[in-house]
């Protein structure tokens, strides 16, 4: 789960990070009254969206006076933010964050991530601030430097120092930084964090240390255990198909073609995707109903899917196990029904009671398109969108 | 023998009286020789009771003392399940093969952390067990797809592999051992830990590996193939068409920072000299073609 930079560095806060002071704002007035009570002459207006890259889409600004304060947060408030993150079509700003101005000496990145190979957290530091850190590891992978921490004994202070030096802090900086870093993995550990970033960590003119940016996001399979943390989910951020898919139970990730596809299991989803790419078609989404599936399930998986206007085939892949294939037939019949199918629908079944699944929807009188095998499946899903798309194009001329 | 596990396997189940642990437990009862091998149950509060005449005691010591059991398999909920490991690994078992899924990572690096230095192997979490057909399934596998033969099967997910297996049968190619080592982004064995058991294994002739968008698993078991390996491999990866940055069902299935992508991955295998099967439908078919 993603939260927004606001609450990440709350969160942050409260485990002695030092951050900037400010204000999380949902109007202009709001923005206004929160630069005003913050003093100053300068202040940092912030697009909050939890795509990253949003200065490059113009989501934050620095202002020099109150005008400037209500100029720039009526303009990026309800502005529709395009990042390189977002994908083309943008994030629509609904929250912004006030935040005062502070003198920028120097940069720093700090990471912390789970290293698969080794089983450990990652810290990650580098001289590199504020620089988009994929590229420097792409192209400068040794001024990254990283420890693996050991989840017995945690960030050591010594390993702190150490990774402290190696980015070059100096002086008095060196003791605060390397508390930061071990607050740093406490708070990434005892909220079941995945990942948390500060980029930039500032040293501001007065030799004082600062997380400029924060971005923190969490272990969906551990927020039963910080309910405080899950009431954070911002679900405007969030595609309306795929808050609707978690209601059911439903893994669902929308894409961009137009073939939907229903399958058990997120290995086997993944090669049906595949499949109909290979076959020269595009998926619509990805879906996995589980291993648990009830003909409930089913409807609701076929709704979510109908709801898209692109969609011009479904193609079913089942491989029952423990999960019986009558069933998943059975539950494809009443959804047909029920939702008014306007597609073709292309049904592959395999595995524990193929074939009476077969049987009934053979017999269910609906226009199911069977198929024997993947390969099989996914050549006629794309044959049946392409004509349903020739058949959808207009005539025109004469 | 195959690799892990045999008729001769004596396995306790951790959770037996959820009714995930009871479903499972009949299947596994049921398939070859369940009934001799499924020999405990193990619930801290229902010691002495039992499950259709199976023991249930109340720690997995108990249950190892009682039976001989050296193998455990897990069903306990998620919150719960990272600790269910550690007993059986300070229970000093052989193997625990965890099904459970939705494991927080946090418990699942604290639990693996504990384990270094020790005997116990951890297949999972969130998988879907092994089979060595026609002897022994431990987990939530259809038991009847497979066949005993010598073709060996590693792969993360659960109902890929069964398709897998339903194309070797096609091409008429039983399985030695079918080993799924899960969809989470930190677990117990690798494809690699796998790869070298298989290569030892005297009733293994090929390996079909499967293999999905995230980590690098993949990769890490391809480079040691061409090093070790002197037994044909086929690779599938899954994931072509999966949108960077979003975790696609299984935890660990997720691209991030541009790396552990599926083009990547066959890339290295291919290097490697591991045969690719590009069509997930044509992946018994490429084994049945590396075995010459």
């Amino acid at each position: 789960m993603k939260i927004h930079e606001y609450q990440a560095k709350h969160i942050l806060h409260q485990f002695g990070i030092p951050i900037p002071r400010g204000y999380p704002c949902f109007s202009v007035d709001e923005a206004v009254a929160a630069a005003e009570k913050l003093g100053g002459s300068t202040w940092v207006v912030k697009a909050q969206i939890h795509a990253g890259g949003r200065g490059k889409g113009g989501g934050v600004k620095i202002a020099r006076s109150l005008d400037e304060v209500k100029q720039f947060a009526g303009k990026i408030l309800g502005m529709t933010l395009v990042t390189p993150q977002t994908g083309p079509q943008g994030q629509v700003v609904r929250r912004l964050l006030i935040e005062q101005g502070l003198d920028i000496r120097k940069e720093f990145y700090i990471g912390l991530v789970v290293d698969r190979g080794r089983r450990r957290v990652c810290l990650m530091a580098s001289a590199e601030g504020g620089m988009d850190i994929e590229q420097v590891a792409a192209e400068h992978p040794e001024k990254i430097h990283k420890v693996y921490i050991d989840p017995g004994a945690g960030l050591t202070a010594a390993e702190a120092e150490d990774i402290t030096n190696r980015i070059g802090f100096s002086g008095a900086a060196v003791a605060e930084t390397a508390v930061l870093l071990q607050n740093l993995y406490c708070a990434y550990d005892s909220t079941d964090a995945s990942l948390v970033e500060i980029n930039p960590l500032i040293l501001t003119g007065e030799n004082r240390i600062a997380a400029l940016d924060a971005k923190m996001n969490f272990d969906d399979n551990a927020l039963f255990r910080h309910p405080d943390i899950a009431d954070l989910r911002d679900l405007d951020e969030e595609d309306a198909a795929e808050i609707e898919a978690s209601r059911y139970g439903l893994s669902y990730i929308s894409l961009d073609g137009n073939i939907g596809c229903l399958v058990n299991g997120a290995g086997l989803a993944m090669a049906t995707m595949d499949i109909i790419k290979l076959y020269g078609g595009n998926p619509a989404n990805f879906l996995d109903v589980g291993g648990g599936a009830t003909a409930e399930k089913v409807t609701e998986a076929f709704k979510l899917m109908l709801r898209n206007p692109r969609l011009q085939a479904i193609l079913i892949n089942i491989f029952g196990g423990i999960m019986r294939c009558d069933v998943i037939a059975e539950g494809v019949v009443t959804a047909a029904r029920e939702v008014r199918l306007h597609v073709p629908l292309v049904v592959r079944l395999e595995g524990t009671n193929a074939d009476i699944g077969k049987k009934i929807l053979a017999e269910s009188g609906l226009a199911i398109i069977s198929a024997g095998n993947m390969a099989d499946a996914a050549e006629k899903a794309v044959t049946a969108a392409a004509s349903a798309a020739s058949a959808a194009i207009p005539v025109t001329g004469s | 023998m195959a690799i892990l596990i045999d008729r001769n396997t004596r396995v306790m189940t951790q959770g037996i009286t959820g009714k995930t642990g009871q479903f499972h437990t009949r299947m596994c009862r049921d398939y070859a020789y369940g009934k001799e091998c499924f020999v405990a149950g193990v619930n801290p509060k229902k010691g002495g009771e039992d499950f259709e005449g199976i023991p249930i005691f109340a720690t997995v010591e108990e249950a190892k003392q009682a039976t001989g059991a050296t193998v455990s398999v897990i069903y306990v909920p998620p919150p719960f399940a990272a600790a269910a490991i550690d007993e059986a690994v300070d229970a000093e078992l052989d193997l625990v093969i965890c099904i459970t899924e939705g494991i927080p990572v946090r418990d699942m690096i604290r639990t693996c952390h504990r384990m270094r230095g020790r005997k116990t192997r951890l297949v999972g979490p969130n998988c879907p067990g092994i089979i060595t057909p026609d002897e022994i399934k431990i987990g939530i596998m259809p038991g009847y797809i497979h066949r005993k033969g010598r073709v060996g099967v590693v792969s993360r997910s659960g109902t890929l592999t069964y398709e897998a297996v339903a194309q070797l049968m096609e091409q008429g190619l039983g399985q030695s051992t079918c080993i799924g080592t899960g969809g989470d982004p930190v677990n117990g064995l690798r494809h690699l830990d796998v790869m070298q058991l298989f290569d030892e294994d005297d009733e293994t002739d090929a390996v079909l590996m499967v293999g999905e968008i995230g980590g690098t698993d993949e990769e890490d078991c391809a480079r040691w193939v061409k090093e070790n390996m002197r037994k044909p491999v086929v690779g599938y990866i899954a994931g072509l068409t999966a949108p960077p940055g979003r975790r696609m069902g299984h935890a660990g299935a997720v691209i991030s920072g541009g790396r552990g992508t599926a083009q990547e991955k066959l890339a290295v295998l291919e290097e490697c000299g591991i045969k690719v099967a590009r069509n997930p439908a044509e992946m018994g078919k490429v084994l049945k073609s590396a075995l010459g």
